[in-house]
């Protein structure tokens, strides 16, 4: 059995049907890639995993045991943490209250201050903005404050929808190198996007979706020289 | 963590840090941050407390000032509901329709027939004890006032859980309009014998406060202090739950809940829970105040429970700073001192100009007016919470690296 599990979930928007059966599997350790153009589903995939916009059927297994139904506190506690589609930093609040309430969940305040550390080493402009409103920050730090927040919550799952989305390429990049070495690290990541080219160099496999329905899935590599996927997300 | 007062924008100063160095024992623990919370909140008490002192027992102003302070109480109560968690709640009058009830419907004569004719007495001495009715001891009915209230608040907040800003606007001021029809026609709603209210005629008179330890206070006594004493001292209970809530978890949740929901679902912030104690805190401070309101005004009547007070309410915090409980209290103490004293003082300056009206009629309009002109002159408020006050004046929108048409390209 997989890590996370989803089996064949439709999800719906009101009376919309978004996820018309969605069937995919990411085991522990991996880093998989959904791409996809605007409205295939991508971002309600994970929506639906992490319990925002609950599957109405179907099913959804982590670490075994059935999530499709709970709600999205339960869900953070079981360990799957999510950078929200359009970053949705607190405008507000300084970097560190943002990364405060990251671990809003956690009971274990000892390492609070070490996982801390951890953020700032991944992403070092966060340490020197710690004190700075989110809202004032560039899209492409907020996008860091975003992940970094979301691994504040100690992911065993970590859910990551459209990082590169309104950032500049050189941002991008460092952003995605940085996603790769959090995947070194050993956390296991779902990544959604629609910039396939980035994606699809830190991941090892890949799930193209159309209108709510998988119409490929394979190893990034391969979906990278797939002459289709090249010419409708590639832009080669 | 958070909860470091040290000022925003100060580069260069580590958080936490206190640059002088504490030259004794007694200033350092002066100095120490929690220490440093206090000392306003007690020197504002304690003056505040020293006020009757100089005023005269039956002084008018003795009087305005135990209602400003019975409307702080409902302000902050607000201010939880509003201010906090971003719910904008345009019924609190429910809840002090309710508090007020509880007393009405505990420390009265209103049930007359109540254990055969003889009456219920719970912890009560003096006068009231050979009354008919129940009467209960007010602090006990303080007790019922805060579980009813925040039972009701959870109730109405219930059908809010799914809506967001303006519906919730609605769905409040809904739930504030029924409790209103409720108290005014509660004279031919009926439980078994006993009528629920009693309308527009009123509950009256209300069992005076009666404390333990102290001697009863006596019913036409003309002695206002003790009245504002209690008055202060419920104030300085809620200012007290106020600021740790703000800086608790729970008052983290509400922030985060107010500035971006989604972001705070995904944090793991229960939504469900989070809204509802803050609506159920919200109102537990408006039942409180509500049940002494029914107290010292001697009356529990359905002429007080109308949408207007839920708006005069909401216009305290507006005008002290959503969010800031500082600003509350001083939104509170100047809008209430402004209906009850200085528009009332002021009633026949339209006649001196020729015009054929009272100023009091005009009340609304002009708390409407003062408004206005804070939202252009001053929006965050008079006394503004620092996250809000960083939204009106800098721009947060700001954030995309990349111009519009190279995201399309």
């Amino acid at each position: 059995m997989s890590f996370l599990e989803v089996d064949d979930i439709q999800t719906y928007y009101g009376n919309i049907q978004a996820l018309k059966g969605i069937s995919i599997a990411v085991e522990e350790g991996e880093c998989v890639t959904l791409i996809g153009s605007n409205g295939a589903g991508k971002s309600t995939t994970l929506r639906s995993i992490s319990g925002l916009t609950p599957a109405r059927m179907g099913s959804i297994r982590f670490d075994g045991q059935e999530i499709a139904q709970l709600p999205p506190q339960e869900i953070v506690r079981l360990g799957i943490c999510q950078s929200p589609e359009g970053r949705k930093t607190f405008a507000r609040m300084t970097v560190r209250e943002n990364l405060e309430l990251g671990a809003y969940l956690r009971k274990d305040h000892a390492n609070f201050e070490g996982d801390l550390k951890r953020i700032f080493d991944l992403f070092p402009r966060l340490d020197e903005r710690q004190r700075q409103k989110a809202g004032t920050m560039s899209g492409g730090e907020q996008q860091m404050l975003a992940i970094g927040r979301a691994m504040m919550g100690r992911p065993r799952l970590l859910l990551l929808d459209e990082p590169s989305m309104g950032i500049s390429p050189i941002l991008t990049e460092r952003i995605y190198e940085t996603i790769a070495e959090i995947n070194q690290q050993g956390t296991t990541i779902l990544l959604v996007e629609q910039n396939a080219n980035f994606a699809l160099e830190v991941s090892q496999r890949g799930y193209v979706l159309e209108t709510g329905k998988v119409v490929m899935s394979n190893a990034s590599d391969a979906l990278r020289t797939d002459p289709e996927v090249q010419k409708a997300y590639l832009g080669t | 963590m958070s909860a470091t007062e040290t000022p925003p924008d100060a580069p260069g100063t580590p958080p936490g840090q206190i640059s002088i160095k504490p030259q004794s024992a007694l200033v350092a623990r002066l100095t120490a941050p929690a220490t440093q919370k206090l000392i306003l909140p007690v020197v504002f008490l304690g003056l505040m407390a020293l006020v009757p002192l100089v005023l005269d027992q039956s002084s008018p102003l003795l009087r305005d000032a135990t209602l400003a302070a019975a409307y702080v109480v409902m302000a902050l109560g607000l201010n939880i509901i509003v201010g906090f968690a971003g719910l904008l709640d345009l019924g609190y009058v429910a809840f002090f329709a309710i508090g007020a009830y509880t007393i009405g419907w505990l420390g009265s004569g209103f049930f007359a027939e109540a254990n055969g004719g003889e009456g219920i007495h719970i912890a009560v001495t003096g006068f009231a004890a050979s009354l008919p009715g129940i009467h209960v001891n007010f602090l006990l009915v303080l007790v019922a006032a805060l579980i009813f209230t925040t039972i009701a608040g959870m109730i109405i907040g219930l059908p809010t859980l799914r809506l967001r800003g303006d519906y919730i606007a609605i769905v409040t001021l809904a739930f504030g309009e029924i409790i209103g029809d409720i108290a005014e026609n509660g004279d031919r709603l009926s439980i078994g014998d006993y009528k629920l209210t009693n309308g527009k005629q009123g509950i009256t008179p209300v069992d005076k406060i009666d404390l333990p330890l102290v001697e009863p206070f006596k019913l036409g006594a003309i002695d206002g202090r003790p009245w504002f004493w209690v008055a202060l001292a419920l104030v300085a209970l809620v200012l007290f739950v106020n600021f740790r809530l703000r800086d608790s978890r729970l008052g983290r949740a509400w922030i985060a809940l107010r500035e971006d929901e989604v972001a705070a679902s995904s944090m793991g912030i229960p939504l469900v829970k989070t809204k509802l104690l803050a609506y159920g805190t919200g109102a537990a401070f408006g039942g409180m105040s509500g049940a002494f309101l029914g107290s010292y005004l001697n009356t529990v009547n359905a002429d007080q429970f109308q949408f207007s007070f839920s708006i005069f309410i909401l216009s305290m915090v507006i005008l002290g700073g959503l969010g800031s409980i500082w600003g509350v209290v001083v939104g509170a103490i100047a809008l209430s001192f402004m209906n009850f004293r200085l528009i009332p003082e002021l009633r026949d300056a339209p006649s001196l100009v020729g015009l054929d009206f009272e100023l009091t009629d005009l009340s609304f309009g002009i708390f409407g007016f003062l408004l206005v002109i804070m939202m252009i002159m001053r929006p965050e408020g008079l006394l503004p919470e620092r996250r809000r006050q960083i939204e009106l004046t800098e721009n947060l929108e700001g954030g995309d690296d990349v111009p519009v048409q190279a995201v399309k390209a």
